[in-house]
């Protein structure tokens, strides 16, 4: 097959358009749903509508009264920022000292942090949330935002593949030079670490940004609704709003997503290459 | 720099002592930087662990103290219809959406794997599905696209053909989430892709001398070369299929007939909408055998057909 294809280039890209359309097809079509008037959304397959309009944006932007859609969007740029900084700070902590310093005990340490990398969520669910209850912090941001400052094992697990790179002999040098490890780490190995930290903070944004499972635990305000809470509003209450809006709504919730991928498209590979994360 | 001005720093030889100190101030740093894990790892996850084992051996409803009812939960599961069906309807899903979103990405890898023009451009389009896959507006979207009324089945009308409920009927739900999983093929495509890569040409030609064709070639150099990468990719992926939950609580809320109540959504439910948390808590620790089980399994089934290079090249 693969013979007979290299033969024909032309038809390998025919193959290659037609299921590139066939994958990117319902997104493109949520987005023309979006701009269509509601009541040519489901009479027509087709992508242009007939006359562009954004009311569906104006009318789903305000349609849970007293919660606009500027409030959830807030609420998760919060939520995700505090992600990717508590991400950055700890992960390139921890991978510092588990590739840098020979401690005891280091070896056992790093086996049961790539354990943890296997361990599912649902595993922990139930006593996390009785620690965060007794903690009194369900129905906060905190169970959501304080974690990251903890670390993950994914994102330790990508600094140290990064940091394993960098020779030695840089921080032998900075030693000879009076740095102490802190030293050593913010100012030789830190800003040599960008790449790296820019694949974690655009993983931890995304993973931050889309998740659903801990909001919907944690998040029992709707004042505290993060976009997908705010989204499975929407779509309980499709009496309120309009399929054009949900779907216009639904559309501005990926803009991040599109963003950081057509921004940062190499640390994407990188990311996704290095560690196995899933997109 | 200062170089003179350190000379205490270097190690004095003999002096076992001082060897020692040594030690244990790297011992202290290493430990700082790497607490925040620690504090997390206690806290997050083996505190946790420990405490759901515990709880998984009681009644618990988070108002009153736990009670300890020995192996109930565990029997009660056994006998509990949903949490049967939840389990097949998972493992079905599993040993559905997994191999099909593996055999999709590498497919479309080896295609772009050639010397074709554009392979940015097919590379950036086909990993979008995978970029907002799980979020839940594209679940809003498939909700949509897959109704009864729906896009597909008005695309089906067109061409003459009456399409099925897809995600309201028992005997399509669970095969339409499937398909939806395949659908997010990307990240593993680029896995594969950056595998391919690492395939030495040289290989490809030497064979080609010998005489083997495309299909040879196929199956004794590049599925030997790449088969690591397709373990771990197989291992990840079936973990996460284990706790797939957003689809079946979004998309299809569990119906029909308790199709997709996947495992991972009755476990909230009884959780926290139940707040059955000692049930909930044996449920984890099940799931948690489960995987580890699986696991185990892959290992040493498709262990032994993975090729390792003895010189492995690090990144």
């Amino acid at each position: 097959m693969m013979a007979r294809l290299a033969r024909f280039p032309w038809l390998t890209h025919l193959l290659l358009i037609s299921l590139t359309v066939l994958m990117i097809y319902p997104l493109l079509w949520l987005v023309s749903s979006s701009l269509k008037p509601n009541t040519e959304i489901f009479s027509t397959v087709s992508l242009i509508p007939s006359k562009l309009q954004l009311d569906n944006y104006v009318k789903g932007w305000n349609a849970m009264p007293r919660m606009p859609f500027s409030l959830f969007l807030r609420n998760s740029l919060f939520v995700s920022s505090m992600a990717v900084l508590g991400n950055l700070f700890s992960c390139t902590l921890v991978a510092y000292g588990f590739t840098r310093i020979n401690f005891r005990f280091k070896g056992p340490l790093m086996a049961l942090l790539l354990a943890t990398m296997m361990l599912p969520h649902q595993a922990v669910l139930v006593p996390q949330y009785i620690v965060f209850k007794n903690l009194d912090w369900v129905n906060t941001f905190k169970p959501l935002v304080v974690p990251p400052f903890l670390g993950s094992a994914f994102f330790i697990f990508l600094m140290m593949q990064f940091m394993r790179g960098l020779p030695k002999e840089l921080d032998e040098s900075a030693e000879i030079d009076g740095c102490n490890r802190c030293q050593t780490y913010y100012r030789i190995i830190l800003p040599l670490c960008k790449p790296a930290m820019a694949t974690v903070a655009i993983f931890a944004f995304l993973w931050s940004w889309e998740a659903f499972l801990d909001p919907v635990v944690y998040l029992g305000s709707p004042k505290l609704f993060t976009v997908p809470l705010g989204l499975r509003l929407f779509l309980d209450n499709t009496a309120a709003v309009s399929w054009g809006g949900l779907f216009a709504m639904s559309a501005v919730s990926l803009v991040p997503n599109l963003i950081l991928f057509l921004t940062g498209q190499r640390y994407f590979v990188e990311g996704i290459t290095t560690s196995g994360l899933k997109g | 720099m200062n170089l003179s001005l350190r000379r205490s720093s270097v190690p004095r030889a003999n002096s076992a002592n001082s060897a020692n100190m040594r030690q244990l101030k790297r011992d202290l740093t290493g430990f700082a930087f790497i607490s925040p894990w620690l504090l997390g790892f206690a806290m997050l996850s083996l505190f946790p662990m420990i405490q759901s084992l515990w709880l998984s051996f009681t009644q618990y409803d988070l108002l009153t103290e736990p009670v300890w009812v020995g192996l109930r939960n565990f029997k009660e599961m056994m006998a509990d219809p949903r949490l049967l069906k939840s389990l097949t309807v998972t493992l079905r899903y599993a040993v559905v959406a997994v191999p099909l979103r593996l055999t999709a990405a590498l497919l479309i890898a080896m295609v772009l794997a050639q010397k074709i023009k554009g392979v940015g451009i097919y590379r950036v389009l086909l990993y979008i599905p995978s970029l907002v896959g799980s979020s839940v507006a594209v679940a809003i979207m498939w909700r949509q696209l897959f109704s009864l009324d729906g896009l597909l089945n008005r695309a089906l009308s067109l061409i003459g053909i009456t399409g099925v409920d897809w995600i309201g009927h028992p005997d399509y739900a669970l095969k339409t989430l499937s398909g939806l999983a395949a659908w997010q093929f990307g990240s593993s495509m680029v896995i594969f892709l950056a595998g391919l890569k690492q395939v030495p040409g040289e290989l490809y030609e030497a064979s080609a001398v010998d005489g083997a064709n495309r299909l040879q070639q196929f199956w004794r150099i590049t599925l030997p070369m790449i088969s690591p990468v397709i373990f771990f990719n197989l291992i990840m992926q079936t973990i996460n299929a284990f706790q797939v939950f957003t689809q079946g609580f979004l998309i299809t809320r569990g119906g029909p007939m308790d199709e997709t109540r996947f495992y991972a959504l009755y476990l909230y439910e009884k959780a926290f909408q139940s707040f059955q948390m000692g049930y909930a808590s044996a449920m984890a620790w099940v799931l948690l055998v489960l995987i580890a089980v699986t696991t185990a399994i892959l290992f040493k089934v498709t262990g032994r057909l993975v090729h390792y290079e003895t010189d492995i090249k690090g990144r």
